[in-house]
């Protein structure tokens, strides 16, 4: 599709599946893609749909975040896929380019512990203030207490055998 | 002999103070949506700063989700936003069906059509009801829970369940349409044009209402796009961005609907729209109805990845259909067995990743779905419009008066459960 | 006379002062139950809807299924004026502490009905997330369970919270 032949010009790390196209960008180069996407008038993506992060443990780089973009002038999708290493669970914030990116990437600390620098203002959104670890990562456990009821008891999903 | 107080205060200077107020409003408060808390600075009644505060509803659906299977997904995300119960449900599906290179079949994407457009119905009449009690319009409250009561009816006939019906699944819907149902919902079709007619009459025209939301809470279009604002907050500022049209899914690009667009990017402008949505969702249900008069399959014939139980209506609800358990517990060892894999186990869906967005009554709600190859889901993400639209709160309410405030809010229309998640 | 035949509250004292109780007793027990009678008749609920539970719990109070019939339309605001609790979905950990301090800022006598399975235990969301049972933080009297429950449900919890009451008027 043309969207992909355009984007590939610029990210060589290009791949069409079910319909969608995905990019790989560097953690250094991602605010100037996302500056360079933004205003190339024949892809214009101006709406960032959805950020996000899914951990792979045991993969390298760990936290694999992924950008929605669309273009509501032109009606495409993209999404641009960045990774962040485990020891350096850092990333850039794009609120400066993207505004809606702001409370995305207070969630994705929230849940992953990812730290975005530039945020004018990261700290937890969803979970209390005072709460400790980041409940997202694949080591941490689900949480809840067991389920008694007339003398048996039944843990919680991730705990029964 | 009155003194004045100042006078008696060493430290004053003989000015009038200026000092900001701050005041928390919720999260338990009449007038916010759900568990909204917003930390207002006020300086006398103007807002001077304005911030949302969520999580108050932090459910932890989506690290459930990972450790519960694909089909056991759809009851979870369906508490999610949870006045839009098959829209959540539909955008599941249809990225767990791209995953696996599935297409439910057309009887079931009509369906999932008809519900959906229902689903609409219901929770804008929930947002008319919810919106015109907090701006002191306490009989729309009556009003809009009435007819909402008959789309119920509708949804219990249907699926068994008022709320958070898990209807929706992989590969199609669950059960077909019960005998009865096609005459209520005509019978419905009928009642909702003129108790629309009534709603707009008793409040466009209305001054309060005019006063209340008109030049109240505008969005202009660069900031709704700069925001992420999606749904009638962006079209009241006369962008016509809908899922339904720009990205069709369901069988949509058939349909012959508009998409309602304002102008004046104000609260008075959204609450057009959603009229104006209102009755055109009125006209897609009944293309849908003309549909559904083809029999047909409303779930795919891949064992693999059906559901292997047929659900009928029975003397005490919608159950598990008598002859389907004859035939499993007493006839096939292998359907059991079967039966039981799916049950317990589940689909199996190849690994990657998929983004569907869908169009729910707040805007565009997307499902980021991951998958590694297993029987669980590796990530779900659920995008939800209520969640990116309240971001856009303090750009609407700084500057304006405290009562501005829950007529914004009121009009973005936003759901703690999907806010929250 | 020793008087260890009588009740519980009764024993340790004299006869003198046991007859008296009793006196007083026969006037209090119809005080009790007009009592009784006239709060089960006129609670207020305070409004703690937190999610779908919240919908049905509006749809109960609106016109097809109708509390007032039971004089609990007038949902208070401010629980200083409430003295029934509704506790209408799942409770997350960071909306424990402001529940618990909704339930003190109410004023005696105060009751709670907690509805839905997600607030009664936790529901479908074993997790770190959600507050597993609110009785954990508050004093539950009634359980309604569901998901959510029908208008029916509810009003059938409510009616058992009025005989709770009617049978409870504590005037000693």
């Amino acid at each position: 599709m043309e969207l992909a032949t355009r984007v590939r010009e610029r990210l060589p790390e290009t791949i069409v599946a079910r319909d969608e196209v995905t990019s790989v960008v560097a953690r250094e180069d991602l605010v100037e893609v996302l500056g360079s996407l933004r205003e190339d008038p024949e892809l214009a993506f101006d709406l960032l749909s959805s950020l996000t992060a899914t951990d792979w443990p045991g993969r390298s780089p760990r936290f694999w975040l992924s950008y929605e973009l669309y273009s509501v002038a032109h009606r495409h999708r993209l999404r641009l896929k960045v990774g962040v290493d485990e020891d350096d669970p850092r990333a850039p914030s794009v609120t400066a380019l993207y505004p809606t990116a702001d409370w995305h990437e207070r969630e994705t600390y929230d849940f992953y512990g990812v730290r975005f620098d530039g945020h004018p203002d990261l700290r937890r959104i969803l979970l209390p203030d005072d709460w400790e670890g980041h409940p997202l990562r694949k080591t941490e456990e689900l949480g809840g207490v067991d389920t008694r009821f007339k003398g048996a008891s039944v843990p919680p999903v991730d705990r029964r055998t | 002999m009155a003194r004045d107080l100042d006078a008696m205060d060493p430290n004053a200077t003989g000015e009038p103070r200026q000092e900001t107020m701050v005041i928390n409003m919720g999260p338990q408060h009449p007038s916010t949506h759900g568990v909204l808390r917003l930390l207002l600075e006020l300086d006398g009644e103007t807002v001077v700063s304005c911030r949302p505060i969520i999580g108050y509803l932090h459910t932890g659906i989506e690290k459930n989700c990972e450790y519960r299977t694909w089909q056991q997904g759809v009851t979870f995300v369906t508490r999610a936003d949870y006045l839009s119960p098959f829209l959540n449900e539909l955008a599941y599906c249809l990225a767990v069906e791209r995953l696996m290179g599935v297409e439910a079949p057309p009887r079931a994407q009509v369906l999932r059509v008809l519900f959906s457009e229902m689903n609409r119905i219901a929770s804008h009449l929930v947002w008319l009801a919810t919106s015109g009690m907090e701006l002191g319009a306490v009989s729309i409250m009556l009003f809009g829970f009435r007819e909402r009561e008959l789309l119920l009816d509708i949804f219990e006939m249907a699926t068994g369940l008022r709320m958070n019906h898990a209807y929706i699944r992989i590969g199609g819907v669950v059960m077909d349409l019960p005998p009865g149902a096609t005459e209520k919902i005509v019978s419905f079709l009928d009642i909702l044009p003129g108790r629309i007619r009534e709603y707009e009459s008793l409040l466009a025209t209305n001054p309060i209402w005019v006063e209340r939301n008109s030049g109240v809470g505008v969005l202009s279009a660069e900031d709704a796009i700069a925001l992420g604002v999606t749904g009638p907050a962006l079209r009241a500022a006369g962008i016509s961005k809908d899922v339904r049209k720009d990205e069709p899914y369901s069988g949509y690009e058939t349909y012959e609907f508009e998409v309602a667009t304002g102008d004046s990017a104000d609260c008075f402008a959204r609450f057009e729209i959603r009229l104006e949505e209102m009755r055109q969702s009125l006209g897609i249900i009944q293309q849908c109805l003309d549909r559904l008069e083809e029999p047909g399959p409303v779930m795919v014939e891949d064992p693999k990845v059906r559901w292997p139980a047929q659900l009928e209506v029975g003397p005490d609800g919608i159950g598990n259909s008598p002859a389907y358990v004859k035939h499993i517990m007493e006839v096939s060892m292998e359907a059991l067995i079967h039966h039981f894999k799916m049950v317990t186990e589940g689909v199996k869906v190849p690994g990657g990743e998929v983004y569907q967005p869908v169009e729910s009554p707040r805007g565009e709600l997307g499902m980021y779905v991951v998958s590694d190859g297993e029987h669980r889901p590796y990530r779900v993400r659920i995008r939800d419009p209520s969640f990116v639209n309240l971001q856009a709160v303090p750009r609407m309410v700084e500057g304006s008066l405290v009562a501005d405030a829950i007529a914004v809010i009121a009009s973005l229309d936003p759901v703690m459960g999907g806010a929250d998640r | 006379m020793p008087v260890e035949r009588l009740e519980g509250f009764q024993a340790g004292k004299t006869a003198d002062e046991a007859e008296e109780d009793v006196r007083r007793g026969i006037l209090l027990t119809s005080l009790d139950r007009a009592v009784g009678w006239a709060r089960k008749q006129s609670m207020w609920p305070v409004t703690f809807g937190l999610a779908c539970c919240a919908i049905e719990m509006m749809a109960t109070g609106a016109a097809r299924y109708d509390l007032s019939r039971w004089g609990m339309e007038l949902f208070r605001a401010s629980p200083r004026q409430a003295d029934l609790m509704i506790v209408a979905g799942r409770v997350s950990q960071k909306m424990g502490p402001v529940l618990r301090q909704i339930y003190d800022q109410m004023p005696e006598p105060k009751w709670v009905i907690s509805m839905g399975v997600c607030a009664s235990a936790g529901g479908m969301f074993t997790n770190y997330a959600i507050v597993q049972g609110v009785d954990t933080i508050v004093p539950v009297d009634v359980y309604v369970p569901g998901c959510p429950p029908r208008p029916e449900m509810l009003m059938f919890g409510i009616l058992t919270l009025q005989e709770k009451v009617r049978s409870q008027g504590r005037f000693r």
